[in-house]
């Protein structure tokens, strides 16, 4: 398997020494990584899950409004980022593997190399439990 | 393949003694292959090569990793590019603002150099590199961005089945000894991957790139690791410090060599006029 982009192993080198949760993608939505902050809020450490298809992990991690109404993927930071390549924010709150549920603020950007080449995107979520 | 190296200091050309015998001169290496000559890097090493080869020469090559000073230092100073309708090819990382031709001219003008690039009397094109695959007679180049503060890459250079890569100055992980287990998440790893004969950063031992985080070389521990992980054959530690003596270098290796897992994997110092067929 070919390794990624230098600006995405540097965005995982930064994930890794970083203490709010981050989620990277590559340019087909496909998790590349997740870091040790983030298993705490997604529930299952990324060992455990490895590479994940977009499919597959948007619907583990439940993205919901506050009224328990699913989130169109669309409207979502990281779909954003992927789709548009743009930046985006947003606060909502997912459901995790373990059916826990976590308000979360998440802000997300694209990764373009020096190159120009779209790599990929990340997501920082910070967990927001107060008024839950 | 023979590949020659001309200059394996880094950060500066020395002048003392004490590191004469593994060379004074910076980063410059030569790859012949069928009569072509392949310059990569243009160091202080570069003064090394015999100009009259370039001379006689229909079109000369010259690949540089990046533009820090002891990686061009010699470059002005290549006579051949002063060959009125020489036909000289300049090799080098795009970057996202400004382009190669502009930021090699910061130093090929004035007041740092007495000429600006323009005024050069050879046939001089300048080709942006970035996660790249082309052929130059024979040989297939692959080049791909590597970690390294400014736009860098790496050259992975094949002849049929003999391979041949280069990444002089890197520091595959920043702030910690440990690679990633699984080379897939390792800078440079593609570019390395089952290599003949590897030259690459090793210009700290452990103890002092603990406190070097991030000034973009390797520890040898890195160059081992990567080294391991891509399945390298032989790998030559290059980019020596300039404050390492002859007798340092050389306890640096055989340190080296002891923390090697891989039997069928050969550390050794690149040197200054060494010669390596593959």
């Amino acid at each position: 398997m070919a390794a990624p982009e230098i600006e995405i192993i540097l965005n995982r080198q930064l994930a890794d020494c970083l203490s709010v949760p981050v989620f990277i993608v590559d340019p087909e939505g496909t998790l590349l990584f997740y870091n040790e902050p983030a298993e705490s809020i997604l529930g299952k450490r990324f060992e455990e899950t490895g590479e994940m298809k977009r499919m597959e992990w948007s619907t583990i991690f439940q993205p919901i409004d506050g009224e328990g109404r699913p989130i169109p993927p669309e409207e979502l930071p990281l779909v954003i980022a992927l789709t548009q390549q743009k930046p985006a924010h947003k606060r909502f709150f997912i459901k995790n593997y373990n059916g826990d549920r976590h308000r979360i603020n998440v802000t997300s950007y694209p990764i373009i190399g020096r190159s120009k080449k779209f790599s990929g995107a990340v997501a920082i979520f910070w967990t927001d439990n107060e008024d839950v | 393949m023979k590949i020659r190296i001309l200059g394996c200091r880094g950060s500066y050309p020395t002048a003392k003694k004490e590191n004469a015998l593994y060379g004074q001169s910076t980063s410059c290496v030569e790859v012949i292959h069928d009569g072509r000559r392949l310059i990569l890097d243009a160091g202080t090493g570069i003064l090394g090569l015999n100009f009259s080869d370039y001379f006689d020469l229909p079109r000369i090559d010259i690949f540089l990793t990046h533009l820090h000073m002891d990686h061009i230092q010699g470059l002005g100073f290549f006579k051949p590019l002063f060959v009125p309708g020489k036909e000289v090819h300049i090799w080098g990382p795009g970057g996202s603002t400004h382009s190669l031709k502009n930021r090699l001219n910061r130093y090929l003008s004035p007041p740092l150099f007495p000429l600006p690039l323009r005024d050069l009397p050879c046939e001089l094109e300048i080709h942006e590199l970035a996660d790249s695959d082309f052929s130059i007679d024979g040989l297939n180049i692959k080049t791909e961005f590597v970690i390294h503060p400014g736009p860098t890459i790496g050259y992975r250079i094949e002849r049929g089945e003999k391979i041949f890569v280069y990444i002089p100055d890197h520091e595959p992980m920043i702030g910690s000894q440990e690679l990633y287990s699984g080379s897939r998440w390792i800078s440079g790893s593609s570019l390395c991957a089952q290599a003949d004969v590897l030259i690459h950063d090793a210009q700290y031992t452990e103890e002092e790139y603990e406190s070097r985080y991030g000034w973009g070389h390797s520890s040898v521990k890195h160059m081992i690791e990567l080294a391991e992980h891509s399945k390298v054959k032989t790998v030559y530690m290059f980019h020596h410090d300039p404050d390492h003596s002859d007798a340092f270098l050389e306890d640096m290796v055989t340190k080296a060599q002891k923390k090697v897992d891989d039997p069928l994997l050969s550390v050794k110092l690149a040197s200054q006029g060494l010669e390596i067929e593959i």
